[in-house]
């Protein structure tokens, strides 16, 4: 079972909410993945407009906890307000927390990612900081109070899966008692299997299910892939050699000449 | 009184912000609400008063990744 900030959750797998091609797909999508967490967001409401009301409505009748997001933020006064915000209308404290330094990468600004954990964490917020992969950072994040990290694999939307394998599994080596979510950049459920395999606690994606030919099916691959590289990872995997090993005995073996 | 509300000018005769949401059709308890960045509690609208040239901000839940 996984464990986030003292809440278990029986599933592996964290969904984005964002660009299904309708409602009734994205339930359908987020029933199929066994996700337990979705992702969502905070906008400007148009005045007499219902959209919230209706989205909301949608995502409470899905029976799984929110993470919202302070996605779309580039400053520290920003992220902080819009943490809060989501707490008010969420009524939850947990905070998937982006601070974007980058246009075109949408990489974390990592220093204005630390100031706003440290902010939010003494707030009383459960933060799950969007993050590189980077070792310094991630000490900084836990030392400002998070409990949980979400590094990058690829810059987010990319589909490009995980570019920096030695990263991710330094990262697991230096923090093996904290929950490391891969958070952006996987593209296919292949990637989800790898990086629960490397012994990452979740996954967190959206995009290559959302805009998948078949979200539906292709959620319920995720959810299939996180909980076969969850196991694989368990069970402990073979080291690669570099010279064959016959898998058949051969004592005993005929001798024909 | 002239305010701005996400970012569109309006001329309301709303005294606080539980009147400027009724005034702008703004209902329900899935909205957050924030005046010149700071937040305003829901139990605290009825209350705030609004001055000239105040900056609203009216926000509800959307999808996200």
């Amino acid at each position: 079972m996984l464990e986030l900030y003292g809440t278990e959750l029986p599933s592996r797998l964290l969904l984005g909410t964002a660009q299904y091609p309708s409602p009734a797909i994205l339930a359908d999508a987020v029933n199929a993945s066994g996700t337990s967490v979705v992702t969502v967001s905070l906008r400007r409401e148009m005045a007499g407009g219902r959209a919230g009301e209706q989205f909301w409505s949608l995502i409470r009748s899905l029976g799984v906890k929110i993470l919202p997001n302070t996605a779309g933020c580039h400053s520290v006064k920003e992220a902080v307000m819009t943490a809060k915000m989501a707490r008010e209308v969420f009524g939850t404290s947990w905070i998937k927390l982006e601070v974007i330094g980058n246009h075109d990468t949408l990489q974390p600004d990592v220093f204005g990612l630390v100031e706003a954990a440290r902010i939010l964490c003494e707030d009383g917020f459960a933060v799950f900081p969007y993050t590189t992969d980077d070792l310094v950072v991630a000490e900084r994040l836990l030392a400002a109070g998070c409990k949980v990290l979400m590094p990058w694999c690829a810059p987010i939307g990319s589909a490009l899966g995980p570019v920096n394998i030695m990263a991710l599994r330094s990262m697991r080596g230096h923090f093996p008692d904290v929950p490391l979510i891969v958070d952006a950049g996987l593209g296919r459920p292949s990637h989800a299997a790898t990086v629960m395999e490397l012994g990452f606690d979740a996954v967190l994606l959206n995009t290559a299910v959302a805009k998948a030919a078949d979200p539906v099916g292709m959620a319920r691959a995720f959810g299939k892939a996180v909980e076969a590289g969850r196991e694989a990872f368990s069970s402990g995997t073979l080291e690669p050699r570099d010279v064959a090993v016959p898998s058949t005995p051969t004592i005993g073996r005929a001798v024909f000449s | 009184m002239r305010l701005t509300v996400n970012g569109e000018a309006h001329e309301l005769a709303a005294t606080t912000l539980a009147e400027l949401l009724a005034a702008l059709d703004y209902e329900g308890d899935w909205l957050a609400t924030a005046v010149n960045s700071d937040l305003v509690h829901k139990a605290k609208r009825a209350e705030f008063q609004l001055s000239d040239g105040d900056r609203i901000e009216i926000l509800s839940p959307m999808q996200g990744g």
